[in-house]
């Protein structure tokens, strides 16, 4: 088996012990939480950090899904399977839901934490799409203090975010809309396998009339994996089949996907269109009470 | 670095790199074997082992981040009174071939049997779908899954083995 | 709780519990990477990162001078002991550790002896290696192109890169029939490279122990013997101071049936650090240098009457078969059985010809599950008979049973020269039929269809080739392909049985006890098997192709009959009566009319071993031996049916049912044929939706781990449906036809013309597997992709 370049282990007990650790190793340092990306990469050495800094004892303090006010508070800790299993994430967000159930597979959602899975930043990330469709914030701590950061401007590239070397990200918010739902929709090669392509939907709806709409976009380039050319076409409208249908064709052309064996760019099109108006007629169903869950 | 954790109940303790992967600190420092490994990427499944009580793939976790923490492998299956009803049910409806993915799976199943002593077939292949198996097709693993589920203290003595 | 070893004693056949289970549920196998001896080093292979490239030069130093690396070893150390190249099992050579060029992607480059594996792998990466790159052949097709550049230019006076032209059938005839023929349809299909990744990948423990001389090798091999003798002959060892050990293996597949250079390397490793050496590959390195399968690129025709009698197959294939000619069949059949692609029908005629090209990929070829390329033969008939059903708007059950070969033409000997031995095939497809309510199905799907949901119902029928074979015709390196077993009863009626081919996971421990047991009435939990070790068991060629049940099955069935003619005799004595007095219950004799007067078999072993007075010729013990040189090949069959749907707005398949009836003559432990079955299955949807390896344009394997290559969970198969049939070979002592790689074998064209069928309503007739999602919504609008080459 593949194995690891040489690694220095540290282990923080504290969000503060982590900085600390983070600051003194400087940026040959990496956290390591469920290391269900970080590890890969250092088996096949395309990551080499100098320090791994165990986070895992945060999880009493970090791993917890909980309503504060509008809010849905999604510790950075959280395994992916704690987020599945979470009442409070079915009833206000399905599409956390729907997603986690086909993130990687039940073993690896055991060990591997939404914080790790939106700092690895894979362009193929289902939450990254999750969480762009849902319009959340996350909360960074470092040695500067606490900051908040609004999901569209998190990431700053494939593999890349605005988490600098000595912050770590402790928290996801989900504003909780009333009247609105959402949904997700993944293709993939196989069970466990990343997206080809995956689109969600958020939809508030009042009456019919669709009052706030968001897409997030999974492995398909999209710029901070949303649709806002199809979001457009939404908002103030009242939902129909057509207009999914039109909203998904919309999706499908301003995305930017790349051939890879996956599939070829015009199927990834193809797909994002189709995803997107299932995605949305899902959610609007949910919205407008027909098919809630 | 010393890494001491709890095995199948033991307390163990040995000396190793801080990028030793749990999958080797049980198989080649505490001579554990029982435990395989089979890809780099965290696909196969044949490494899984209990890390706190959950299944986890142990070539995806470093044996330091296991330090203080309790193990449990296929070889801490087995108890006094015999073999687990998962081991039996695997014998019984022939949910081994090669043997290679037997241990991740059985570590999986008696987790799944743990929260949800009655999985349907669909329960049972959604669990194990992290871990492939090359020889079995699945079908029987799903039968000795099952088999354990309705056999919770294992064979009653009136059952003959081989039917 | 219940344990094996309480069970009621089991003679013979039927349905029995593994004895092998006992270690694998407790963690207790011992498969080659569980091996810890003292003082044991672990080597590790710098593999090439280019497809095609000169080397310049390597630069080891830097790896020497690493504090825990014991040996560097390169292609200009091997040359000095003459190992750096050895002869492959196609009369051709392959490259151990690269000398001047590497001619793959993964090829061997150097190999690192250190202290730890860690550190073997931390060495590789000090060795700078200078390549000057070299545009690669990557595409097949383009391989025989004047300008295309030459790969094997290690061989004297190669200008091309032109391996072999193979024939079999009469052309003229078969052209003949084409002509005069109503309807001839031709298809174009690849039968894409894919890998048998087993579980466990492969490895070695090599030690050659400086004072006895002695070198042993455990490897995950599923030929010991043959690789014994082939080391003897490639290293110059001495046969006798040449121990290959083959321990639990963690499935095979065909994947272990070759030498690799990991396993001379380990070998040469130990001669040159004077310890015990382990090198294991990574999964990265199984699927980019060993064995793949496949990689046959076929364009098949049928000609047929406007009734719809089937005359005619003929094909023209261009075979992969990579940098190096190492497939490992008969050494007469450069393309294996292929020419049984004549399939289960009525024919009057059939031809092919297969032209074998190296390109800039791992060699091999005949991997997986695959009885010598019948796979790829079963998959180009079945797939052109239902094209032809297609083109006839008939439905492809009922144009099978037209045109299968009917139970009275057995033994009936094809256009291309097989003598199949015997065969129910109509029996076989109603049954399927009936458990998968076709009738119903076809209802179902044209409700379906009318609401524009898409259903496909494929059906495969396919006649396997196995037990190679007749050694006077089949060989492989010389070796002729026949196999001993040895059979001796202790003196308290216990028996052990030596075999020389070995186990992945068929559970021959118990399989071959109850071949015993069936034969001598010795229970089969008093049977033990012995294998994997060629100091403790006779030569053969080993486990693959479906062999071990049609020949070794076959050797330690005769063994065995000899055992009871001896006991005959020697019962008579003791009952002081004639041999042909005795009437065989088996596991005991009795006098003729008197049932009181009986002598049991374990009773003969103690009377065999003891001081009575024995007849004359007849010596004491109770011990017989056979070579099984088969007269024939055995012919299993099946008649799979797949039902799927397909996803219209996403091209995504589900496999909603399989049916599968098998028929591989009486079934030694049905629960364990049933299991193989099943694994096979599971194998061919995989093959069929989503295992392929592809190369990009630079031949950048595309498929390198289990991230790339995709291999099906339990949640893409479904719940298999199997039925039966017995139909006993005439050939074989016990009837037995062997049934390993039926279902490898017959499944992937169910699955194919099951969503070919799906796609009906738009217009498709064929797209090549693997059938992803992506391919078969490019199906759909009518621009299917090629498999073998990267997605643009």
């Amino acid at each position: 088996m593949q194995v690891p370049a040489p690694v220095e282990y540290e282990r923080a007990l504290s969000v503060e012990e982590a900085i600390a650790l983070l600051v003194k190793h400087g940026s040959e340092s990496r956290l390591i939480a469920g290391g269900h990306s970080l590890l890969p990469m250092m088996k096949l050495r395309l990551a080499r950090p100098e320090v791994v800094i165990d986070i895992n004892p945060l999880a009493g303090a970090l791993s917890y899904v909980r309503r504060e006010g509008d809010e849905l508070a999604i510790g950075a800790m959280t395994r992916h399977a704690d987020l599945l299993a979470s009442a409070l994430v079915s009833e206000h967000a399905p599409i956390i839901a729907e997603a986690e159930r086909v993130i990687a597979d039940p073993v690896v959602r055991n060990r591997g934490t939404v914080g790790g899975s939106l700092c690895q930043a894979d362009p193929a990330e289902d939450l990254s799409a999750v969480f762009a469709a849902l319009g959340a914030t996350v909360r960074i701590r470092g040695p500067r203090g606490e900051r908040s950061v609004d999901i569209d401007s998190f990431h700053t590239g494939p593999y890349t975010t605005v988490v600098e070397p000595d912050e770590i990200l402790t928290e996801v918010r989900v504003r909780i809309h009333p009247g609105a739902s959402s949904a997700y929709e993944k293709v993939e090669r196989r069970v466990g396998d990343w997206a080809i392509a995956a689109a969600g939907a958020m939809l508030q709806v009042s009456g019919a009339a669709i009052t706030s709409a968001r897409i997030g976009l999974a492995a398909v380039g999209a710029e901070a994996f949303r649709a806002p050319r199809a979001e457009a076409l939404l908002s103030g409208k009242e939902g129909s089949p057509e207009l999914f249908a039109a909203a998904g064709a919309e999706a499908g052309r301003e995305c930017n996907p790349h051939s890879d064996q996956r599939g070829p760019e015009d199927y990834k099109r193809h797909l994002v269109s189709v995803l997107t108006e299932r995605a949305l007629s899902r959610a609007y169903a949910r919205a407008s009470g027909g098919a809630a869950r | 670095m010393r890494i001491e954790m709890n095995v199948n109940g033991r307390p163990m303790a040995a000396e190793a790199e801080g990028r030793t992967l749990l999958v080797h600190f049980l198989r080649d420092t505490l001579g554990l074997t029982g435990t395989h490994w089979g890809c780099d990427t965290t696909n196969c499944g044949v490494c899984v082992v209990w890390l706190d009580g959950k299944p986890v793939k142990s070539c995806t976790v470093l044996a330091a981040m296991a330090d203080g923490h309790e193990v449990r492998t296929v070889e801490g299956l087995e108890g006094e009174s015999g073999l687990d009803p998962v081991q039996e049910g695997f014998m019984r409806m022939h949910g081994l071939q090669c043997g290679f993915c037997t241990p991740g799976m059985m570590m999986t199943a008696r987790w799944l049997l743990d929260q949800n002593p009655d999985p349907s077939e669909t329960e049972i292949r959604e669990a194990i779908s992290g871990q492939i198996c090359r020889c079995t097709g699945y079908e029987n693993i799903v039968r000795a899954v099952r088999w354990a589920a309705e056999h919770p203290q294992g064979a009653d003595e009136s059952e003959g083995v081989n039917a | 709780m219940t344990t094996v070893e309480e069970g009621k004693a089991h003679v013979g056949f039927g349905r029995m519990l593994r004895k092998e289970d006992a270690r694998f549920l407790r963690g207790k196998g011992n498969y080659v990477d569980d091996i810890r001896l003292p003082g044991m080093l672990h080597g590790a292979i710098l593999r090439s990162p280019h497809a095609h490239a000169r080397i310049r030069s390597i630069d080891t130093s830097a790896a020497e001078a690493h504090p825990k690396v014991k040996a560097v070893v390169t292609g200009a150390t091997l040359e000095t002991l003459n190992l750096a190249w050895i002869p492959s099992l196609s009369h051709d050579v392959v490259a151990v550790l690269a000398t001047d060029k590497v001619r793959f992607q993964g090829q061997e480059v150097a190999f690192v002896v250190a202290e730890d594996r860690y550190s073997a792998r931390d060495a590789l990466e000090l060795i700078d290696v200078d390549y000057e790159v070299l545009p690669p052949v990557v595409d097949a097709k383009r391989a025989l192109d004047p300008d295309a550049p030459v790969i094997r230019d290690d061989i004297e006076g190669k200008k091309d890169n032109y391996i072999f032209d193979w024939e079999a059938g009469d052309k003229a005839v078969c052209d003949d029939v084409f002509a005069k023929a109503d309807v001839v349809v031709s298809q174009e299909m690849l039968y894409p490279r894919v890998h048998p990744a087993p579980m466990e990948t492969c490895g070695a423990v090599a030690w050659m122990d400086p004072i006895d001389q002695k070198l042993t090798i455990w490897s995950t091999t599923q030929a010991p013997h043959a690789h014994r003798t082939l080391y003897a002959l490639v290293a110059g060892l001495p046969e006798h101071k040449l121990r290959v050990i083959s321990p639990d293996i963690g499935g095979g597949f065909g994947n272990k049936v070759g030498i690799y250079p990991g396993y001379v390397l380990a070998i040469v490793g130990s001669i040159l650090t004077k310890a015990p050496v382990k090198w294991m590959e990574d999964r990265s390195e199984n699927l980019m240098s060993t064995s793949f399968a496949r990689d046959y690129h076929m364009r098949g025709e049928i000609a047929a009457t406007r009734e719809g009698k089937i005359l005619g197959v003929r094909v023209d294939v261009l075979a992969d078969h990579g940098a190096f000619n190492n497939t490992a069949q008969p050494t007469k059949y450069p393309a294996g059985f292929f020419h049984v692609f004549t399939g289960s029908y009525d024919l009057a005629a059939a031809h092919c010809h297969v032209r074998g090209v190296y390109t800039n990929k791992a060699p091999g070829g005949v991997a997986y599950a695959c009885s010598f390329r019948v796979t790829e033969a079963v998959y180009l008939v079945e797939r052109m008979v239902d094209r032809l059903a297609q083109e006839l708007g008939v439905d492809p059950a009922e144009l099978r049973m037209k045109n299968l070969l009917r139970p009275d033409q057995f033994p009936h000997v094809t256009p291309t020269g097989w003598e199949y031995d015997s065969g129910e095939y109509p029996r076989a497809l109603q049954l399927a039929m009936d458990i998968a309510g076709y009738d119903e199905l076809r209802r179902e799907q044209a409700e379906k269809r009318a609401r524009g949901e898409l259903m496909g119902i494929g059906i495969s029928f396919f006649t396997e080739t196995v037990g190679a074979g007749p050694k006077r015709h089949m060989d492989i390196l010389g070796l002729g392909m026949a196999d001993g077993c040895e059979v001796r009863v202790h003196p308290t009626g216990k028996a052990v049985v030596r075999l020389s081919v070995q186990t992945q996971g068929q559970g021959h421990e118990t399989t071959f006890a109850q071949i015993v047991s069936e034969v001598t009435g010795i229970p089969a939990e008093d049977v033990e098997v012995v294998h994997g070790d060629t100091d403790n068991t006779p030569f053969g060629l080993g486990t693959y192709g479906s062999r071990s049940t049609p020949v070794s099955g076959a050797a330690a069935a005769v063994a065995s009959r000899r055992i009871v003619d001896k006991a005959r005799i020697i019962a008579a004595a003791m009952l002081e009566c004639a041999p042909e007095d005795l009437e065989w219950d088996r596991g005991s004799f009795h006098v003729k009319g008197d049932p009181g007067t009986s002598k049991t078999i374990q009773e003969v072993a103690l009377a065999a071993h003891g001081p009575m007075d024995l007849p004359d010729g007849v010596e004491g013990h109770l011990d017989a031996t056979c070579v099984y040189d088969p007269p024939n090949l055995t012919y299993p069959f099946g008649a799979y049916i797949c039902v799927v749907d397909v996803d219209p707005g996403t091209g995504k398949v589900a496999v909603r049912r399989f049916i599968a009836v098998d028929d591989c003559g009486p079934r030694i432990n049905p629960m364990i044929v049933e299991g193989q079955v099943h694994g096979g299955l599971a194998d061919g949807v995989g093959m069929a939706l989503m295992e392929a390896i592809a190369f990009d344009e630079d031949g950048n394997n595309l498929g390198a781990s289990f991230m790339d290559y995709l291999i099906p969970t339990s949640l893409e198969c479904p719940s298999w449906e199997t039925g039966e049939t017995v139909t006993p070979s005439p050939h074989h002592p016990l009837g037995l036809k062997g049934v390993g790689e039926s279902a490898t074998v017959g499944s992937p064209p169910a699955v194919v013309n099951a969503v070919i069928d799906a796609l009906a309503p738009f217009g498709v007739k064929h797209a090549d597997m693997p059938l992803t999602p992506a391919q078969v919504w490019r199906a759909m609008h009518g621009n299917p992709m090629r498999t073998d080459l990267a997605i643009q």
